[in-house]
């Protein structure tokens, strides 16, 4: 999976496209399905709203970049051939949205962290030699903004409010750190992508990522974990056991009845 | 909203007019006017207590009400469904907070009415203890229980009480586009395979009764009807607005070639309506008792949220005290 | 059972539709900060793109007027009619005015 120059040379095949295309998707499309297990359940009615809203967004951003990636593959497949119809080890979203729920604290960590990330892909990824990724950029750097407002926010509030809000939130970036470092690193779609001009490279997003995420944790009072060499990247296929259990149950329909119309 | 006040009004209003018959007269010759009663106005407190159950009752029907299709948020068939089922059962809960803002303007707080739905004391629209075995539910929960909802909520955006009838014209607003995509969801199946088409039956034989009977009791044994009438909380009474949704649903399950669940079912010609067979009331007494097939799933569930919940708001709470006390040091 | 415990507090919600109106009260949320209030109220009454512009206010800082009083404030106005237009009477052929 590493990049190879060959592949590179082939400045942005339709092939590169469909792997990029899909691994950004992916992330969005199993944040999605994360968050929407959250609603009717939260903490407060204001937070199941805040929550659905996250998702829909998120759920948006996956539609668009899936139907693109079933357009430029060619094969005819649609945004829910590819959604619900391919196993696990075909996804490559990064592993951190697919860890589950935990608690809010884990939840609004997970996000927190996707979130400052996206800020800087997104931000960057508006000036893709692509249009359509652009494009897609463009409407979601909006939507990320707000959502990183929010998640910094709850960051803050958790690390800053109570011992146990303090101690969940602590618990939950301890836990998810470690899925931080395939964010920024070689050897998957986003670096070939970034060398065909079609998005950034995944290396050049981490300072200001980590400057803004350090000085939300300094605020919030909670610590940086430090960092681990973690080299098991969703990205690369190479997922924990959620993703299965996740897929089970949201390809379960698909699955069930193939072929049928919904 | 503005409930801070209220506490005084009662003692001010009435040195305005001392004589309670009075006040009584006016409050009542303003409600058939068809002028509306504002939060601070004087109210009897009968009206008060019958608008904060008839409220909250109906706020805790929207936030039970995103369990049974919240429940295939995760696993619905197609990214687009998913979509709208999100945005749906978010739209729901968006309801449900609307209207406990309009019920707090009558004195009481949020937290107080929640903690009645929690302890098992406040009333939940009966239909949301039935469960959602299939994909087709959802369908049937758009088209039947939102089609019943909203024929019941219409009426209310002209009721006396304002913030009630502001809210509701937000809400009806909202939903109509629920009731089309269920409607959409069981036309997609009565059209499909054998096995779709099966399930859509099936949903309909399990919800059409429910539904039914979310509009409450016979006229005959109905017992807030007429007084709710007089204050202008309800405008047509539970048998009336029952009978409207047959007319409309019937022909509906024709169009979609399913068939609606009742020997006795028949077009009358004189009256044209459609005579229906007997509801089962004793079903509808037994799941409003609490012996439904998911009362008790239901509340466990809201319980669990809000327990699990509890750190969450309380941290958010302690922040903000901490950070008021540091911008007053600050100053 | 029920100890006092302690609820976000209540705040009013202001949405201006678009450029060139006014806010307009449009219901309350709850939110422990000003920061929040907006947030909650963002995703509570914008979702159909309701709105360019948000005030939200705690609803304990509104000061209303008692109704009681309603007659002693408004009633007054009442006999004013000189302040309408409608009161003079203009010939009709003479324009603008």
């Amino acid at each position: 999976m590493s990049a190879s120059p060959a592949i590179v040379t082939h400045s942005a095949s339709a092939e590169l496209r469909f792997r990029y295309a899909t691994y950004l998707g992916d992330t969005s499309l199993i944040l999605a399905q994360r968050l929407g297990e959250w609603v009717g359940h939260a903490p407060a009615l204001e937070e199941d709203l805040a929550l659905a809203n996250i998702a829909l967004d998120l759920l948006g951003q996956a539609r668009y970049l899936l139907s693109y990636a079933g357009e430029i593959e060619g094969k005819g497949r649609s945004e829910d051939d590819l959604a619900f119809l391919r196993d696990p080890s075909d996804f490559s979203n990064l592993a951190l949205v697919e860890q589950p729920n935990v608690d809010f604290g884990h939840t609004i960590v997970r996000q927190f962290l996707l979130d400052a990330w996206q800020l800087e892909l997104f931000e960057k990824l508006q000036a893709s030699s692509e249009p359509r990724f652009a494009e897609l950029a463009a409407k979601a750097l909006k939507e990320t903004r707000y959502h990183y407002r929010f998640s910094a926010g709850w960051v803050v509030r958790l690390g800053d409010g109570t011992e146990e809000s303090h101690n969940r939130v602590q618990a939950g970036l301890d836990a998810l750190w470690r899925f931080t470092s395939e964010m920024f690193a070689p050897g998957a779609a986003d670096e070939e992508a970034a060398a065909a001009g079609l998005g950034p490279d995944p290396a050049s997003l981490r300072a200001a990522w980590l400057a803004n995420v350090e000085q939300v944790l300094q605020t919030a009072t909670l610590k940086r974990p430090a960092d681990v060499p973690f080299r098991w990247f969703g990205k690369r296929h190479q997922h924990t056991d959620h993703l299965s259990h996740l897929l089970a149950e949201m390809q379960f329909m698909q699955r069930t009845y193939p072929g049928a119309q919904w | 909203m503005y409930t801070q006040g209220l506490d005084s009004l009662g003692a001010d209003c009435l040195h305005q007019a001392t004589d309670a018959v009075t006040l009584e007269q006016r409050f009542q010759s303003k409600v058939d006017a068809d002028e509306r009663i504002e939060p601070k106005d004087w109210m009897p407190d009968a009206y008060r207590q019958t608008l904060i159950r008839q409220i909250s009752q109906h706020a805790h029907s929207e936030i039970v009400g995103m369990l049974p299709e919240g429940n295939w948020i995760t696993r619905a068939p197609s990214l687009r469904r998913k979509a709208v089922l999100i945005a749906k059962v978010q739209d729901e809960g968006g309801h449900g907070m609307y209207l406990y803002s309009a019920a707090e303007t009558l004195g009481i707080s949020r937290d107080e009415l929640i903690e009645q739905l929690l302890a098992g004391t406040a009333k939940y629209s009966s239909i949301f203890n039935y469960p959602t075995p299939t994909w087709a539910d959802v369908g049937a929960i758009g088209w039947l229980v939102d089609g019943a909802a909203i024929m019941n909520q219409i009426p209310i955006c002209r009721c006396s009480y304002g913030p009630y009838a502001r809210a509701m014209v937000r809400i009806c607003k909202e939903e109509s586009f629920h009731q089309r995509q269920g409607f959409e969801i069981m036309m997609t199946l009565a059209r499909g395979t054998a096995e779709q088409k099966r399930m859509a039956q099936d949903a309909l034989n399990r919800w059409w009764w429910p539904s039914l009977m979310m509009f409450g009791p016979n006229d005959a044994t109905s017992k807030h009807t007429a007084q709710s009438m007089r204050w202008k909380i309800k405008r047509f009474t539970n048998d009336e607005l029952r009978q409207k949704f047959i007319d409309i649903t019937v022909p509906q399950a024709e169009y979609l070639g399913l068939k609606v669940p009742d020997p006795d079912l028949r077009w009358d010609e004189q009256t044209q309506h459609y005579i229906h067979g007997p509801i089962d009331w004793k079903e509808f007494e037994d799941v409003l008792k609490g012996n439904g097939p998911c009362n008790r799933e239901r509340l466990e569930t809201r319980r669990r949220a809000h327990d699990e919940g509890r750190w969450v708001r309380e941290a958010a709470l302690a922040y903000a005290e901490k950070q008021r006390a540091r911008d007053t040091q600050a100053a | 059972m029920s100890q006092q415990r302690k609820q976000w507090p209540l705040w009013e919600v202001f949405i201006r539709a678009r450029s060139g109106l006014e806010h307009k009260h449009v219901g309350s949320i709850h939110a422990v900060d000003a920061r929040m209030a907006i947030e909650h109220a963002r995703d509570l009454y914008t979702r159909r793109q309701e709105g360019v512009s948000i005030w939200v206010v705690r609803s304990s800082d509104i000061t209303a007027s008692d109704p009681g009083e309603a007659e002693a404030l408004f009633e007054p106005a009442k006999d004013k009619i000189y302040r309408h237009p409608t009161f003079y009477a203009i010939p009709d052929e003479v324009k603008n005015l």
